[in-house]
């Protein structure tokens, strides 16, 4: 049994205190992703429903800002804050910081999609058979718009969260030491003594992002079944 | 701006936006493939096999490319599967999109109204013909919407390829970048280029959805 795991490369977790490494990595993961999705929903609720006004203005600047965020990948947008402002502003910016500004730019944008969506999604009878009842603005959206944006919105703002916290495996690239960083580590220092530890490790990271997000998307999931009418 | 070095850099550019093309609708393809037949399979509840589909949509759409590429680039070798890093980019991208695109062919399919296929039924049709006729081009129309946004999402995805070593788009920019330092006009083609690999879809998507939105029944 031993040399089996020997030979997978799963003996390295044991080692030390391999595993709690990986998974402190994970954690640091996981804070810029918490942070970065807090403040998206914030921010893109607030612009979601600034959206939804219908003012032109407002619209085109949405609109352009919505197709840059669709088009460029994470990846280019973290170089260009990590490299390129730091550089053009002359100023020094920590890794994790520009991850941050970059994964809440990204998140505003999906997020008020998704708020916009929600809100043009409710059927005009709605709003017609609330003044009919004699429902006052502020009732209207209290009792009767809101709760329903609120059911159609929350299963796709989990589904983001799931969604954001993959993305963030891309801050090693611009040097932050996660968890993808730290099994490299690990692998680097037992190259002599394990030496298949790379397929342990990396299955072991594999698990640990399936394991974080799978339990969110199933929620997010039975939500929308249970919402949907 | 130093448009000298711009002007030098395009030829390393247009090569690895070449190979960045080439590569990420390759895996598209095999995406569509994979995604095509997972859905068949999980549409029928094909025994056994609709259970191992299941695993693998869950698990793939739970992860992050970059990890199941550094997993395939990285941790398949030792157990002795070797694959160079174009392989392991198209591989990745296609197991990756797969189980995105056998989630949207999946809903398409189930989201067809039964009375489609009871009146298919009362008109004579086979089954056969029902499933060619009357689901499959419905279920085509409802997630063609969803199949765009793939497109686009996997060829944002490519973006990683550059973490295995395969000379893309990113990694020439970082390489460049690396040896000249002449940041700001690295970052512009780079970003020049990600927009002309990126916006023609995103417009073509935008006018096939309004076109095929009509074939909606009632609509």
């Amino acid at each position: 049994m031993n040399a089996f795991f020997e030979k997978l490369g799963f003996d390295v977790l044991l080692k030390g205190n391999n595993m709690l490494r990986l998974l402190q990595g994970l954690g640091v993961a996981l804070r810029i992703s918490v942070i970065s999705v807090v403040i998206s929903i914030v921010l893109g609720i607030i612009l979601g429903v600034l959206m939804a006004q219908k003012n032109k203005v407002i619209n085109v600047i949405a609109k352009i800002y919505l197709e840059i965020v669709r088009i460029m990948p994470q990846m280019v947008l973290l170089f260009i804050v990590y490299f390129g402002i730091t550089k053009v502003l002359g100023i020094n910016m920590e890794a994790e910081k520009a991850s941050i500004i970059v994964f809440t730019f990204w998140g505003t944008a999906e997020m008020s999609d998704l708020v916009r969506g929600s809100l043009i999604s409710i059927p005009k009878t709605q709003y017609e058979s609330s003044e009919a009842l004699g429902f006052t603005k502020s009732q209207m959206y209290m009792y009767v718009i809101i709760p329903q944006t609120i059911r159609r919105l929350i299963p796709l703002s989990i589904n983001l969260i799931t969604r954001m916290i993959k993305t963030t495996s891309l801050v090693m690239m611009i040097g932050i030491v996660e968890v993808l960083k730290v099994g490299q580590q690990i692998i680097e220092a037992n190259r002599k003594t394990s030496p298949n530890a790379a397929f342990g490790i990396f299955a072991t990271v594999f698990l640990l992002y399936f394991i974080a997000c799978w339990p969110i998307s199933q929620l997010s999931k039975y939500l929308e079944r249970r919402w949907e009418n | 701006m130093n448009t000298e070095a711009i002007v030098s850099y395009l030829p390393l550019y247009k090569e690895a936006f070449v190979l960045t093309i080439k590569i990420g609708w390759l895996g598209i393809a095999l995406a569509f493939a994979i995604g095509i037949v997972s859905a068949f399979i999980l549409y029928f509840n094909i025994p056994v096999l609709s259970k191992v589909i299941k695993a693998y949509v869950e698990l793939f759409r739970n992860t992050p490319l970059l990890v199941q590429l550094f997993f395939i680039y990285f941790g398949l070798p030792k157990m002795g599967i070797d694959i160079s890093s174009q392989v392991c980019g198209c591989l990745g991208l296609g197991l990756l999109g797969g189980s995105y695109m056998a989630e949207t062919f999946r809903s398409g399919l189930c989201a067809i109204a039964n009375t489609q296929i009871e009146s298919a039924t009362a008109l004579g049709m086979s089954k056969s013909q029902i499933f060619i006729h009357i689901i499959l081009p419905q279920a085509f129309t409802i997630s063609i919407t969803a199949l765009i946004a793939n497109v686009i999402f996997l060829l944002k995805e490519t973006s990683v390829f550059s973490a295995i070593s395969l000379m893309d788009l990113m990694f020439t920019a970082k390489d460049l970048i690396g040896l000249y330092y002449n940041t700001t006009e690295c970052l512009l083609l780079l970003v020049l280029f990600y927009i002309l690999m990126l916006l023609p879809v995103s417009f073509l998507g935008n006018l096939i959805e309004k076109k095929v939105r009509f074939g909606i029944f009632g609509d």
